[in-house]
């Protein structure tokens, strides 16, 4: 167990400069000191910004802020619940992606989608509730195919997951055909995994991302105490239903509310948890934490090459993270079947 | 007086309608080993599982110091009962010193955010159990004898007064074994720990355990002092082979052989209608 204070300062510090190059970098380019003086100038109201052309105040608060922050929740979303899984599952490849929740909560934010395309704020916050339902049924059927007795084994949940979100995207694809052009046209962009623009979806994302963060955070020590098994779990004291039904809670809402604006992205929660592990240590109270921070960073950096790579055109930001963390999925896989777990 | 940690009353437990525990009645008493003894699937499992809540009984009795075992959650009941398993069941990747904090989870807040006491505990439990120096290693990087010490400690640190223990020296070799049983009759004698053991070296039953009970087909067959309950008799008939018993010339336990005599020893069992 290396030092934990320290990385989380190293997490911080990364996802720091990480934000302000996501910021920056773009087709009208801001410097990283221009972009720290609008900052805070802009939501402090401290220093004077007169030299520094309207325009790019603009693009900064109107584009590229709100893109970063959709990011970065969206990462920190998707690799904390990833992580929160993986303990629930004791299964080191669950990620929302490949067992299937995302799938089902992008289904679900589509019907709310299609039936009535939100005009407004009060629409918006509908969808993250809509993509939550989908989210639960998907996880409940994915654990009621995967189960073999009371034991979960590893393949066959990924084999379920892969199933049912075939199932899952098909319907989806069904109902973008089904909806009006200009629906249609936003739907498949979304899930592409691309992103909403704005400012309206970052705020209908955060209040389901705050409540599914702090619920994964103090499920850290139930997580702890579960990977002995449920039945040593409850010799232990824990109330395992309860325990284990907060984490499904929080993770299914946090993957909910992340995918409903920002679109079906694979792997995040599967990297990032698994990078901690290998260079920090397994302990949920922070592995989760650390996840939510680290998953931040990884998807704006992930979003920063789909703008860039082939700028002016961009990417869905879920290309990349598929390019990147299928062959890791793959080296994971490896790794566990060396240990013989 | 020796203090009554468990009293089970005729109890009665089933697995999905196939009844696997007929009538069990035991008392275990505090500072001693109560072994449990038996032929595989005679439900001595299912009586450790039974009483840590994991499995509902349908008929009986059980009393945790004197205290109704229904009354109590989960959380009381960890605080009464510890349950040290096999180590193969240990999760790899928590180092020695997280799995044994791990034991003060009935006394930890909502956060599970361990205390200077927890700390202490813990420190505690590593030292009375000889790993202090392992604190920092990962549990899957430690020998069978070292893993099965940390649940030990673990056990210790959930301060607990009764401890379970399925089989917990099976995977040891030898030496191992011997010194794992002495380091748990020190605690035993320290804490004044109320034991129950799922044994299967029938010649550790006898050099350690103050009193054996023998399970069979899910009903306590015997239950008294190694000397009087580990007998040819009893062992012929329960494990259905026969067997010889010594006596260990210094301490005067009972030692377990199988017996040479085959041919010999069955018709003496053919006799007693015991096998055909």
């Amino acid at each position: 167990m290396k030092n934990t204070r320290n990385t989380y300062y190293i997490c911080l510090i990364i996802l720091f400069i990480t934000f302000i190059a996501s910021v920056g970098i773009g087709s009208v380019p801001i410097s990283p000191m221009i972009t720290v003086r609008l900052l805070t100038n802009q939501i402090l109201g401290i220093g004077v910004i007169d030299d520094i052309p309207a325009t790019m105040a603009d693009i900064l608060m109107k584009i590229r802020l709100p893109h970063a922050i959709l990011m970065l929740l969206t990462g920190a979303a998707l690799s904390g619940s990833g992580a929160a899984y993986q303990g629930l599952f004791r299964n080191p490849l669950a990620d929302p992606f490949l067992i299937g929740v995302a799938s089902g909560a992008g289904l679900g934010a589509v019907v709310a989608m299609s039936i009535n395309w939100p005009t407004n704020l009060i629409g918006m916050y509908t969808i993250p509730l809509s993509a939550f339902v989908g989210a639960i049924i998907t996880i409940f059927l994915v654990y009621q195919f995967s189960r073999v007795g009371k034991r979960l084994p590893m393949a066959s949940l990924i084999l379920a997951g892969v199933a049912i979100s075939s199932f899952t995207n098909a319907i989806t694809s069904l109902l973008m055909l089904q909806s009006k052009e200009e629906v249609h046209r936003a739907l498949s962009w979304l899930f592409g995994g691309g992103a909403v623009s704005g400012w309206q979806p970052v705020l209908a994302m955060f209040p389901y991302l705050l409540i599914g963060a702090v619920c994964l955070v103090i499920s850290g020590h139930s997580l702890n105490v579960l990977q002995f098994g449920e039945e040593q779990a409850q010799q232990l004291g824990l109330s395992v239903d309860k325990a284990k039904l907060l984490v499904i809670f929080a993770a299914s809402l946090s993957t909910a509310a992340a995918v409903a604006f920002a679109g079906i992205i694979g792997f995040i929660g599967l990297i990032v948890p698994h990078l901690i592990r290998l260079l920090w240590g397994t302990d949920y109270r922070h592995l989760i934490p650390l996840s939510i921070l680290g998953g931040g960073s990884t998807l704006l950096i992930a979003d920063l090459l789909a703008r860039t790579l082939f700028a002016p055109q961009i990417l869905p930001v879920g290309i990349v993270t598929a390019l990147t963390g299928a062959p890791f999925f793959l080296w994971i896989l490896r790794r566990v079947k060396a240990e013989g777990t | 007086m020796t203090k009554k940690m468990i009293e089970i009353t005729s109890l009665d437990a089933s697995y999905a309608n196939r009844q696997i525990l007929y009538n069990i009645s035991l008392d275990i008493n505090a500072g001693e080993i109560l072994a449990l003894v038996g032929p595989n699937g005679a439900g001595k499992t299912t009586l450790i599982r039974t009483l840590t809540g994991v499995l509902p009984y349908t008929r009986g009795r059980i009393k945790i110091d004197g205290t109704d075992f229904g009354t109590l959650n989960h959380n009381k009941r960890s605080r009464y009962i510890a349950v040290v398993p096999q180590a193969r069941d240990l999760p790899p990747f928590f180092t020695v010193y997280q799995t044994v904090l791990i034991g003060r989870t009935p006394y930890l807040n909502w956060l599970g955010q361990p205390g200077e006491k927890d700390h202490q505990i813990v420190k505690n439990a590593l030292k009375l159990t000889q790993i202090d120096d392992l604190a920092g290693r990962l549990v899957g990087d430690l020998s069978g004898g070292e893993q099965q010490r940390v649940l030990l400690a673990r056990a210790l640190a959930q301060d607990a007064s009764i401890w379970l223990m399925d089989e917990p020296t099976t995977n040891l070799d030898f030496h191992h074994q011997s010194h794992f049983i002495d380091v748990v009759k020190r605690l035993i004698e320290e804490k004044q720990l109320a034991v129950l053991m799922v044994v299967h070296d029938l010649n550790l039953v006898g050099c350690y355990a103050n009193r054996v009970a023998i399970m069979h087909q899910g009903r306590v067959f015997t239950c008294g002092k190694p000397k009087e309950v580990l007998t040819e008799d009893n062992l012929s008939y329960v494990f259905n082979v026969p067997v010889q018993i010594i006596t260990h010339p210094e301490t005067g336990a009972p030692i377990v052989l199988p017996d040479g005599h085959n041919g010999l020893e069955k018709n003496i069992l053919q006799e007693r209608n015991y096998v055909n």
